[in-house]
């Protein structure tokens, strides 16, 4: 069976033992030990009725879970008959799991765990290997993160703004070990979007595919990082962009515009553009600037100084920088970028090569330090 | 037996500064090939079972110790060119001493300007095991 139906079950049957009365922390826990479970004994002896299968397992090791706490204490009104699962729209307790795990209460580290663990159906195990922390120390996070938000109640809707940055975290993780994470956030991504018709919902799934489909392209031999304009673009999945376009087409035409949107709207641009030298830089600029009225940022008006200087010429560019903190994270790559397009070899040089040593991940070193090289070949030449 | 190999910013015994001319200052196929060589020789060990685990670190950082309660803790960095700086590490589990060498020794010879290995110092370290002794 394909691990991710039975990853889709799991907000489901979590949402049926909260009502029957299981507080969330511990229906959670129940649930990914009936879980681990399930991905150990239904490879060889399938159920019939995966979701039924999975709600009595999780059922039973909550009420075990209940007695022996409440024998500890000495207590014995631990719920032990299988009340009747009220009946009640399963989707808004998918959708309020949702809000609870990217609780503003959260940092975003907890909240990602969680939303992996609660929304995703991922184990403790899998959720460790992809952010290279021992399994023990997830656990902890995972805990730490539901005592958190004990006291939050599972029927308030949430703030859909967290939801979108917690899976937007997770998208942009990439991989880690055996789990995709880009793909995790995409089924997680398309599942909200089942859920809840809200634009930036869309938006947010339209930029994701978007983004995916380049990926293949996105980084040659020995992994090293290729840059969008010297991407191969027959290696771009056409099937993801056609999507991508078509949700964020529907979603524009609803008219409440947001960032996210807006990013997928110069996402699809790109996509659409045969060439590097096609691309359509006037509108993608003026995507830029409906970007900063939705959601002003200096890491916007970079992008967007890249943006002008392709489209109205390096200096423009240039000048857009003049404002911004030459601190910010990729300001000297940027400038680099543009004082090459300039002709100030000298300066795109010495830039790259300051770049590389601010340089947040090794692809992202390696790559800079390529293009100090490049530029300073040019440069003796 | 599980060893680390230390890279160093700065030179080695006898080498106060970086032995090798800067990375940007190379042609970008002598980058290529460095890069390769590192590739490879972390795959070959791989293969043999004998790889453990790399990373590489950012140049910037800071040294920061305890300044009496209440106090904020004392920070010395971003750190000055003068002071030893670790750049990343590699870390093997080998059968012997002599093969940590041998190993640490090939990746000295990665190459750099002019496809000449650079020969830069690596700082091997056995680790202390975990293990009690079974003797006592």
């Amino acid at each position: 069976m394909d691990p991710s139906l039975l990853r889709d079950l799991v907000p489901a049957v979590i949402g049926v033992l909260v009502r029957r009365g299981a507080d969330f922390a511990s229906a959670e826990d129940a649930v990914q030990e009936a879980l681990i479970r399930a991905l150990d004994t239904w490879p060889d002896d399938p159920p019939r009725d995966p979701k039924g299968w999975l709600v009595a397992a999780a059922w039973r090791k909550f009420v075990d879970a209940a007695r022996s706490a409440s024998s500890r204490r000495d207590r014995e009104d631990a719920v032990e008959a299988e009340p009747p699962a009220e009946p009640g729209p399963a989707t808004d307790d998918t959708l309020r799991l949702y809000f609870l795990c990217a609780h503003s209460a959260l940092p975003p580290a907890a909240a990602v765990a969680l939303t992996l663990r609660a929304v995703g159906g991922l184990t403790t195990r899998q959720i460790a290997e992809a952010h290279l922390v021992p399994e023990a120390t997830m656990a902890q996070r995972i805990s730490r993160a539901k005592r958190r938000i004990a006291d939050e109640s599972l029927d308030r809707p949430g703030d859909l703004g967290t939801v979108l940055r917690v899976l937007y975290l997770v998208f942009n993780e990439g991989y880690g070990g055996e789990l995709d994470l880009a793909a995790e956030a995409i089924r997680l991504a398309r599942q909200l979007a089942a859920l809840t018709d809200e634009p930036e919902v869309a938006g947010l799934l339209a930029l994701m595919l978007l983004h995916h489909a380049r990926r293949a392209s996105r980084t040659g031999p020995g992994g090293r990082l290729v840059p969008l304009d010297r991407q191969d673009r027959s290696r771009w999945d056409t099937a993801l962009i056609a999507e991508g376009v078509t949700i964020l087409q529907t979603a524009l035409g609803r008219d409440r515009l947001g960032e996210y949107q807006a990013q997928a709207a110069i996402a699809a641009l790109h996509a659409d553009a045969p060439s590097a030298a096609e691309t359509d830089w006037v509108q993608i600029v003026e995507w830029y600037d409906e970007l900063l009225a939705v959601a002003d940022s200096p890491v916007v008006r970079l992008n967007r100084a890249v943006a002008l200087g392709a489209a109205d010429g390096a200096q423009a560019g240039l000048s857009a920088l003049a404002d911004l903190d030459p601190a910010l994270p990729r300001y000297d790559a940027v400038a680099a970028y543009l004082h090459e397009r300039a002709g100030d070899l000298a300066e795109a040089a010495a830039g790259y090569a300051r770049a590389s040593r601010a340089a947040t991940s090794v692809p992202e070193r390696d790559h800079l330090t390529r293009e100090a090289a490049r530029v300073r070949q040019l440069l003796g030449s | 037996m599980k060893y680390l190999m230390l890279k160093h910013y700065r030179g080695g015994p006898g080498h106060p500064g970086m032995d090798f001319t800067p990375m940007d200052q190379w042609t970008p196929e002598e980058v290529d090939a460095h890069f390769q060589y590192m590739n490879d020789f972390a795959d070959r060990l791989r293969e043999n079972g004998e790889y453990v685990d790399s990373q590489a670190l950012a140049a910037e950082g800071a040294f920061v110790r305890h300044d009496g309660a209440g106090r904020p803790p004392v920070t010395d960095g971003p750190f000055a060119e003068t002071k030893d700086l670790i750049a990343g590490w590699m870390i093997i589990d080998v059968d012997s001493w002599e093969r940590a060498l041998e190993l640490a020794g090939e990746l000295s010879a990665a190459p750099g300007p002019g496809g000449e290995p650079i020969q830069e110092w690596l700082e091997v370290r056995p680790f202390l095991t975990g293990a009690p002794g079974t003797q006592d």
